[in-house]
């Protein structure tokens, strides 16, 4: 493997990382509110998160390089607040990710939450558990699966991310070029064996995380 | 101990309005059909139906009244779920120290080991809930609930999930815990044994509204009335034990019942439940019979049942005694309200025995 090729290793980790991390934090209160709220804006904030289900990459892309760009709405605000440059930058390739891969965590969470059901929760309130408490108590253990799950499937869906990081990215080698983006190189430069060392490592490891995640699933899905 | 409660919710077409207070211990089954809001009221007074409009107050502590609303998880209550509920992902200790150690040490009255005790769960500590059997189930509900030491037991119909034998096997430690704990408890049921076995008093209800009141001798022979089959609760007392004839004297009032039944300790307190289709009625006590038991009765009324039969109200040793018999036997005995007879008894089951080693059987006897 190349010194280039292993930087986008490295990177693609990285990246897959943070953006795993924030989107637990961001999906879980998000989840457990979709979960159980009611009203007129649930429609709507479901679908905004799915949106990137069936959204183009590349439009994601497009329109968050516009807002994240020097002269964009939130580019300029960041800058003038003395933040980091977010176009073409790690940091943009986060922000990417994260509401490219929000709906693969969100989904997970708010079927885990909304499985447990109300009972478990009254029973803990019942027995002096306060919210947080039960929340902690009850509703995380419970839901423990749908966090495998949705931390599985934020990791894997980022790592194979195109679109919105070339977008936003830039294709910078060694700062934000990612392991998909370098496989694209490799097959433009025709150097097929790079692209399949990259390739079929990748084609391994997506295999290898849906059958543990089947393999969790069976062993400790069924509730009585 | 006192609970009042006056509470009213809607939804929908359904609506509850409950009033009522209880001012001694003891179990207060609340009784009716289906539907008719014994579940709601149960979580209305525990706070779960954030719809509840009224008042709740336990022991003075005002649990909600108008718009003061204490939480759910600051009332002192236990609620046992017609499903046990139980936490899947912890172990059957750790399900029943979940309350437990949520409670400030001050405040806790009952000790973890004396439920394990009462409730036999030793054997169930390490295990998991999943592997348990229903019956085993409720019984962890039970003491997990317990171990909050709750000021009110709230029960929703804990026994109607299970099958005859689960509820036999269960029941007994319900009677030792209700007669060890001294705990007011509201037990929802709609089973006529149940509230037989284990009621002080019954709360009935029908479409949201409640329409008795009162201890369970009043309010029986009422709810087996109108599940087709009337039955009489007398308070006894043990007075000894005939073992040449297998016969356990009771003391009702003045009055002494022999019933077919093992020694059971002296002076212990004992409900007996006689349906009405086993009195029956002779006008003087003379005749030689098989029948032991022959109590000197007075009518208090005469209620038409059916075209051939009616339901007589006796009034024996100061407490009512419902006996079933035909228009017919009405007529040619000539009784009337007021009229001094005999009630036969031909058969007697012994509910609530309490202590000893017979504690947990339930005798029915043909006498």
């Amino acid at each position: 493997m190349s010194e280039a090729d292993l930087q986008a290793l490295l990177i693609t980790l990285q990246l897959a990382g943070v953006t795993t991390v924030i989107l637990l934090l961001i999906g879980t209160p998000l989840a457990w509110w979709l979960a159980h709220a009611r009203g007129r804006w649930l429609p709507a904030v479901e679908a905004l998160v799915s949106l990137p289900l069936i959204l183009p990459p590349t439009v994601v892309g497009f329109y968050l390089l516009v807002a994240l760009a020097p002269q964009g709405p939130v580019g300029r605000v960041v800058e003038a607040l003395g933040g980091p440059r977010l176009a073409f930058s790690f940091a943009g390739m986060v922000i990417g990710s994260v509401i490219y891969s929000l709906p693969f965590v969100v989904q997970p969470l708010q079927n885990a939450f909304r499985a447990i059901g109300p009972r478990p929760l009254e029973v803990a309130a019942t027995l002096r558990a306060g919210p947080v408490d039960r929340f902690l108590s009850v509703a995380l253990p419970l839901a423990r699966h749908g966090f495998l799950t949705a931390t599985v499937l934020g990791f894997a869906h980022t790592v194979g991310e195109f679109g919105v990081v070339l977008m936003i990215g830039g294709n910078i080698p060694g700062e934000t070029q990612v392991l998909s983006i370098a496989i694209y190189d490799h097959v433009e430069a025709l150097d097929y064996a790079s692209a399949h060392k990259l390739s079929a490592g990748l084609l391994l490891l997506s295999f290898l995380v849906l059958l543990l995640l089947q393999r969790a699933g069976r062993s400790g899905g069924t509730r009585s | 101990m006192s609970l009042k409660v006056d509470l009213t919710l809607s939804r929908g077409e359904f609506r509850l309005q409950a009033a009522f207070a209880v001012n001694e211990p003891g179990i207060t089954a609340v009784f009716g059909p289906s539907g008719c809001g014994k579940t709601t009221l149960l979580r209305a007074i525990a706070g779960l139906e954030r719809a509840a409009r009224g008042t709740v107050r336990v022991d003075g502590e005002i649990w909600q009244d108008g718009d003061r609303r204490q939480p759910v998880h600051r009332r002192a209550l236990g609620f046992v779920f017609q499903e046990a509920s139980l936490f899947e992902h912890l172990s059957v200790h750790d399900n029943l120290r979940y309350g437990w150690c949520r409670l400030p040490a001050q405040e806790r009255r009952i000790e973890l080991e004396e439920i394990i005790d009462l409730l036999g769960l030793e054997p169930l500590l390490q295990r998991h809930p999943r592997g348990l059997s229903g019956g085993e189930r409720q019984r962890v509900a039970i003491g997990r609930a317990l171990a909050t030491s709750p000021r009110l037991l709230l029960m929703d119909e804990p026994l109607a999930a299970l099958d005859a034998a689960r509820k036999a096997e269960i029941l007994p430690y319900l009677e030792r815990l209700h007669r060890h704990l001294k705990m007011p408890v509201l037990h929802v049921t709609h089973s006529t044994d149940e509230v037989a076995r284990l009621a002080d008093r019954v709360l009935l209800m029908e479409q949201g509204g409640i329409v008795h009141h009162g201890p369970v001798e009043e309010l029986l022979p009422i709810i087996s009335g109108e599940a087709g089959e009337p039955a009489s609760l007398l308070r006894g007392r043990v007075v000894g034990h005939h073992a040449e004839d297998g016969l356990l004297e009771i003391a009702v009032g003045p009055l002494r019942l022999l019933v077919p039944s093992g020694p059971l300790p002296k002076g212990a307190e004992l409900r007996l439940r006689i349906p009405a289709r086993d009195v029956s009625i002779a006008l003087d006590a003379e005749a030689a019979s098989s029948i032991l038991n022959r109590l000197p009765a007075r009518v208090r009324a005469i209620e038409p049942e059916s075209d051939a039969t009616c339901l007589v109200r006796l009034e024996v040793a100061g407490q009512e005694l419902l006996a079933r018999i035909t228009r017919r036997s009405v007529r040619e005995l000539g009784l009337s309200k007021g009229k001094a007879a005999v009630a036969q008894v031909m058969s007697v089951v012994l509910e609530g025995i309490q202590e000893g080693e017979s504690a947990a059987k339930r005798s029915r006897c043909d006498c």
